[in-house]
């Protein structure tokens, strides 16, 4: 019994040193930009940069986009597949999982065919219209999250019972949708926006190839040119990520705290 | 011109399933029960009713309109699902507004309207509060107050009380009766519970196999059950095998001992075997204190304690019945394998139609 314990412990603190050491060394590292002293002289300079605050605005912008388009994609999908259709829910499901299949240098790849300056629909002939086409990029990139994070809520509330009483009172299906599940499905749903919003901020591939001015791609141009700065922006990146996956077992706790809800 | 008219109601899942050719009259005010057990296809046609599920013939008319192929929100009806189905996201009134605010009423009439129904359902201090705050049958309470609030034609209720414990149970049916009969509310209640059904209706519709097999007061369905099914369904009851010894006379023969019946045996000839209905209560055990009263002779089978209630079976051959007596500390039960006489009125021995 002893053992057993003992050789879970050591397996936790390897796993742990695995993760932690690689973290508190580039921490340490971001805090040695002045020669024999510790300062925080690397995010200055960072967040002082204005190609930081520019391309962190825009993957943010792009992310709240991919957000509001996804949920308003995946929620009546996921609300029509579980109540109207429960026989197309694998295929759904097996759709919602294909990026995770399909490597995304194979999907923005895809895109450029289709979606370049000699097509029907001509999508990357100008800035806007290839924002336009990145977020859709990411709305894809970001499905198998939202979809199961929706899903997920869906799961947890009687779905059927609650349309059909809010029907008996009068509602519409749109009533039905945006004032009777949303609300109920809120922390699923939130849950799915902060996966979202974490996988957007950090992205290369499509933004590199669309060469749309996003977060991922300058922090692989600062990484290829400078020591320290990109050292303080790993670590804020992952501060960002946490931020997120705090805020998703927060909302979770929050849903499990109501049981009626 | 009833209230609600069911008209051939049809529904087809599968060869065996659904409700078939359902015709009903309901009159305004009335309190329906479908009563029936699990499958039977009672909340199949009160699925039909509120426009949930499409039937696949037939007709239902609402106060002379016809609202088959409506959508349910067209249709003016309120709702009380089994499981409360109250909106979690939202507080008490906010719920019991909820189809006032869709309606578009203004903010003042909805809160008077809220105020009015949380009274009438006896929690008049509860519209903060949120479902998940409320115990089940307060639950029950507040959807009912929701179903009536926009002043539906035709209230609905699908098992409401099921999920509820017993005490509960009979309190909230006694509510339910009470507020419908003082808003004048159409109702149909949907129920297994034929305690329930017996207690609150003015007329019970008893479904077997998605046909219906009587309608009836409570009363008629209890005295008189018009088929076996809801004689053995509707409280418990003795089928008894009996051979016609002659029609006329309507003098049948149970395992070799003559008895009467009232009833009309109509189309039958000595010797046919026919199925006839016999309550626990009817039956006395000693002597008839009647002249014309049946007798049968028998032996105990089993003796069943239950308090204030001594349940007994009695074989006479290849038939067997249960009888009630009241308990009585000075006469104990006859001991199982002891012969005793049974009497009971010719009147009490009803022919079963599909006998």
């Amino acid at each position: 019994m002893k053992e057993s314990r003992f050789g879970s412990w050591l397996a936790l603190a390897i796993g742990t040193l695995y993760f932690v050491i690689p973290l508190i060394s580039t921490l340490e590292f971001s805090l040695r930009m002045k020669r024999g002293e510790y300062s925080l002289e690397a995010y200055r300079v960072v967040l002082r940069d204005p190609r930081f605050q520019d391309s962190f605005l825009y993957s943010t912008t792009l992310a709240v986009l991919t957000i509001i388009i996804g949920v308003l994609l995946v929620l009546p999908t996921a609300y029509v597949v579980r109540l109207k259709l429960p026989r197309l829910r694998p295929i759904v499901e097996f759709i919602t999982l294909l990026p995770l299949v399909v490597p995304p240098i194979i999907i923005v790849f895809g895109y450029l065919r289709i979606y370049n300056t000699s097509s029907f629909l001509p999508l990357t002939a100008s800035a806007r219209s290839t924002d336009l086409l990145l977020t859709f990029g990411y709305v894809t990139l970001a499905l198998p999250y939202m979809y199961r994070s929706v899903d997920t809520g869906l799961r947890s509330i009687d779905v059927r019972t609650l349309t059909e009483a809010a029907e008996s009172l009068g509602a519409g299906w749109f009533t039905i949708l945006f004032r009777v599940i949303l609300p109920n499905v809120r922390s699923a749903i939130l849950s799915g926006a902060f996966l979202t919003f974490a996988i957007v901020i950090g992205e290369f591939v499509f933004a590199s190839l669309l060469n749309r001015p996003a977060f991922g791609p300058y922090l692989q141009l600062i990484g290829a040119n400078r020591a320290y700065e990109p050292a303080a922006l790993a670590v804020i990146a992952f501060i960002v990520t946490w931020a997120c996956m705090g805020l998703i077992q927060l909302f979770g706790r929050a849903r499990t705290a109501r049981p009626g809800s | 011109m009833a209230f609600l008219e069911l008209e051939n109601l049809t529904k087809i899942f599968s060869a065996n399933a659904g409700v078939r050719g359902v015709n009903l009259s309901i009159q305004k005010g009335e309190f329906i029960s479908f009563l029936g057990p699990s499958g039977c296809g009672k909340t199949t046609t009160l699925r039909m009713v509120a426009g949930f599920e499409t039937p696949s013939l037939g007709a239902i008319r609402i106060d002379g309109r016809d609202v088959t192929h409506l959508r349910p929100n067209q249709r003016k009806i309120g709702m009380v699902f089994q499981s409360y189905a109250l909106f979690p996201n939202m507080t008490v009134a906010q719920n019991v507004g909820f189809g006032l605010k869709v309606a578009g009423a203004a903010n003042s009439t909805i809160a008077g309207r809220v105020k009015e129904m949380l009274t009438m359902v006896g929690l008049p201090d509860h519209g903060d509060r949120y479902p998940y705050q409320l115990s089940g049958g307060q639950q029950q309470r507040v959807a009912l107050a929701r179903a009536l609030a926009v002043q539906p034609a035709l209230l609905l209720l699908d098992e409401p009380l099921s999920a509820l414990d017993a005490k509960i149970r009979i309190s909230l049916r006694e509510e339910i009766r009470r507020v419908q009969r003082q808003l004048d509310i159409t109702t149909i209640y949907v129920t297994h519970d034929q305690e329930e059904a017996l207690s609150m209706s003015d007329r019970i519709v008893v479904m077997n196999e998605g046909q219906v097999e009587q309608v009836g007061t409570p009363f008629e369905i209890y005295n008189y059950p018009r088929t076996r099914f809801v004689a053995s369904f509707v409280g418990t009851l003795n089928v008894i095998k009996a051979r016609v010894i002659d029609p006329a006379s309507r003098r049948i023969s149970v395992d070799g001992q003559t008895i009467a019946t009232t009833s009309e045996l109509k189309g039958a000839v000595a010797g046919d075997m026919l199925s006839f209905a016999l309550r626990p209560e009817a039956l006395r055990l000693g002597e008839s204190d009647q002249a014309d009263g049946n007798r049968l002779q028998g032996t105990i089978e089993h003796v069943d304690f239950l308090g204030s209630i001594i349940r007994m079976r009695v074989r006479f051959g290849d038939n067997a019945v249960s009888l009630d007596c009241f308990n009585s500390p000075t006469s104990p039960p006859p001991a199982p394998g002891s012969k005793v006489p049974v009497s009971f009125a010719p009147t009490d021995l009803r022919l079963l139609d599909n006998g």
